[in-house]
């Protein structure tokens, strides 16, 4: 399989994601210091964890003097997802990542780093995925920074449009598939639809997301990978 | 805060980093299954969906500029618009819509 390593690639096709990152990064270093955590914490927070959902849970239970075993079962529950992303992802990498490189790599295994990485065609190598996972990094904690910092001086109206600019940058990784590929199409209108059972049905609705995430998401899969299975290439 | 904001960086910081290296780390072979690799196929985009939709609709202030925004977004992804550019005009979709709002 082809390998794409070129560390300046990797730096492109990164920088969308590093410029979403910081408005949502700057999103949360306001919600952060909200909250009551000083600069530095939220500013921590961000350069060890790099996951905004995850993040946002998590911030309300350290400054309401939660228990740790709750800090704890909730990033679990929320960030599990990446367990699943990273399987796949071990699945993408050439023969240039060594194992050393898995261990850092897997440290900025982000949603988008993830999607990204994942529509590239052949196998993606060391060089890239460093390229790619670079302004991603800087970006989320530049922006957590700013927003923790000087974040109140932003009107709402512009911090409400930002709220937004992660969702986007997921409808342009999903549809370009969805729209080429259609049991893709079907397997995404079907985790819609339980997504949204999982929000709206009583009883179904509290199921922590993170878990309704991997249910509705696996689900889906799961049924389309046996409906529609994908063309198994000889020699890879 | 309970404890110190150092341990429940610890926590917090060890549990992500463990879920996201302990299986990229320890699949190393080549997965043949034809079932697992078709699963895997889908899983990206079972995830982002199934993230976005229905959160996108209360990811700003009111439902109707995040509808619209949503919509902008699905319009722009679907003429082949870069990841950036969806954002950026999603976003700015918003901004013009809540700004319109005031002022009718």
């Amino acid at each position: 399989m082809k390998e794409i390593n070129n560390f300046f690639r990797g730096i492109t096709d990164g920088l969308p994601i590093c410029v979403g990152y910081i408005s949502v990064a700057f999103a949360f270093g306001i919600f952060a210091t909200d909250s009551g955590l000083s600069v530095l914490e939220t500013l921590l927070i961000s350069m060890t964890n790099v996951t905004s959902a995850g993040q946002l849970a998590g911030v309300p239970i350290i400054t309401g003097g939660g228990t740790l075993i709750e800090l704890a079962v909730a990033q679990f529950v929320i960030n599990l997802r990446y367990a699943l992303m990273s399987v796949s992802l071990s699945q993408k990498i050439g023969k240039s990542v060594r194992m050393i490189d898995r261990f850092i790599i897997a440290f900025v295994n982000t949603d988008e780093v993830f999607a990204v990485a994942s529509a590239k065609e052949g196998a993606v190598g060391r060089n890239y995925l460093y390229g790619l996972i670079l302004t991603p990094f800087l970006g989320w904690s530049f922006g957590t920074l700013l927003g923790a910092a000087a974040g109140n001086v932003l009107p709402a109206s512009v911090v409400s449009a930002l709220g937004i600019a992660i969702y986007g940058m997921f409808v342009a990784i999903v549809i370009p598939e969805a729209k080429k590929d259609r049991p893709t199409l079907l397997c995404v209108i079907m985790a819609i639809a339980l997504s949204c059972v999982f929000t709206y049905v009583p009883v179904l609705n509290s199921v922590p997301s993170g878990f309704a995430i991997i249910i509705c998401a696996a689900a889906a899969s799961a049924v389309f990978a046996f409906v529609s299975p994908v063309e198994v290439k000889e020699g890879e | 805060m309970n404890y110190s904001f150092w341990i429940y960086l610890l926590v917090m910081a060890g549990i992500t980093y463990l879920i996201r290296m302990i299986p990229f780390v320890l699949v190393k072979e080549k997965i043949k299954n034809r079932f697992i690799l078709s699963f895997l196929h889908y899983i990206p985009y079972a995830v982002l969906s199934v993230m976005t939709i229905p959160a996108i609709f209360s990811s700003t202030a009111t439902t109707l500029s995040a509808a619209i925004g949503f919509a902008v977004a699905v319009l722009l992804a679907y003429f082949g618009g870069s990841l950036l550019k969806v954002a950026a005009l999603s976003s700015a979709a918003v901004f013009i819509v809540e700004f319109i709002m005031k002022y009718i």
